[in-house]
């Protein structure tokens, strides 16, 4: 039995805007990675007030936030080591290192960005 | 809004409810916040066709608010509201001009479902790092919208008719 099932020439219009939205997507990732440059510092923020910056040069570990999460600092990359959170999205986020790269904890509401060499990243 | 269509609405909203927890016992499988399919869409993509605007409207804010509160957070809910705002008017716009199929209008809702969490998410925690995640969400939010409109264009087709008598 075959169905009539979406329409006709709609599936076309249903492609180009798949397509286009690939596309922007592609354009969004590439200007971050061109645009990317290694950090020289990692900024920690909770409920968007900044209440830490640790050097990545130096290797370490840090409890933020009263402790829900663990940050630590090796190789001049950041990852999020523990977080009380059920998901665990910040941990399995990886390392981050390029300047404008972050970590974010939605649950904690903890961000962790990457900013470069005495500059100011740009706070909204 | 007569009984029928009352029923009809409860119904939907209560298939968008197990669709939701259905939802959320699939673990988190992206380390991306945001990365979800989206099940629920279904429903609200569904209201949207057979029964109009409005009722998709009621259909994910009440969704929304109540999957929050069940199985949610305060936060959860700030974003699942930014994003299904956007969502919806996005999809009843697209709609309405009558240029894509169930697909392409449930592929919009996906993506500006995830482009409205990290708007969201931006303004709570005054960061614009978290646009990092926009491309990996746009990309989500095409497969996921692709799956969810099958399903939802199935749905419509098939019970359409029987949606149409309550009318």
């Amino acid at each position: 039995m075959e169905e009539k099932l979406f329409g006709d020439k709609k599936i076309v219009a249903d492609i180009i805007l798949a397509i286009t939205l690939c596309a922007v997507a592609l354009f969004v990732f590439l200007l971050f990675q061109l645009t990317g440059e290694n950090g020289a510092s990692v900024r920690v923020s909770v409920d968007g007030q900044s209440v830490a910056e640790y050097s990545l040069a130096i290797d370490g570990e840090y409890s933020l936030n009263g402790g829900t999460n663990i940050l630590v600092i090796e190789d001049g990359e950041a990852y999020m080591k523990e977080a009380d959170c059920p998901k665990q999205l910040c941990v399995k986020q990886g390392r981050v290192s390029k300047v404008g790269e972050s970590i974010v904890c939605l649950e904690n509401r903890v961000s962790v960005t990457v900013v470069g060499d005495g500059e100011i990243l740009e706070v909204r | 809004m007569n009984v029928k269509k009352m029923t009809t609405l409860s119904l939907i909203i209560s298939v968008a409810m197990i669709l939701s927890y259905i939802e959320s016992l699939i673990p988190a499988f992206v380390a991306v916040p945001g990365v979800k399919v989206g099940l629920s869409n279904i429903a609200t993509v569904f209201a949207l066709y057979t029964l109009g605007a409005p009722y998709a409207i009621g259909v994910s804010l009440v969704r929304v608010l109540l999957s929050s509160l069940l199985f949610g957070t305060v936060a959860s809910l700030i974003y699942s509201l930014s994003g299904a705002l956007f969502a919806l008017v996005v999809m009843i716009t697209l709609k309405h001009i009558n240029l894509f199929s169930e697909i392409g209008v449930s592929i919009a809702g996906g993506v500006m479902h995830n482009v409205g969490q990290v708007v969201a998410a931006a303004l709570v925690m005054s960061t614009g790092a978290i646009a990092y995640y926009i491309p990996p969400l746009i990309v989500w939010g095409i497969i996921a919208g692709i799956a969810i409109g099958i399903v939802s264009g199935l749905l419509i087709n098939r019970l359409k008719g029987k949606i149409g008598r309550i009318k």
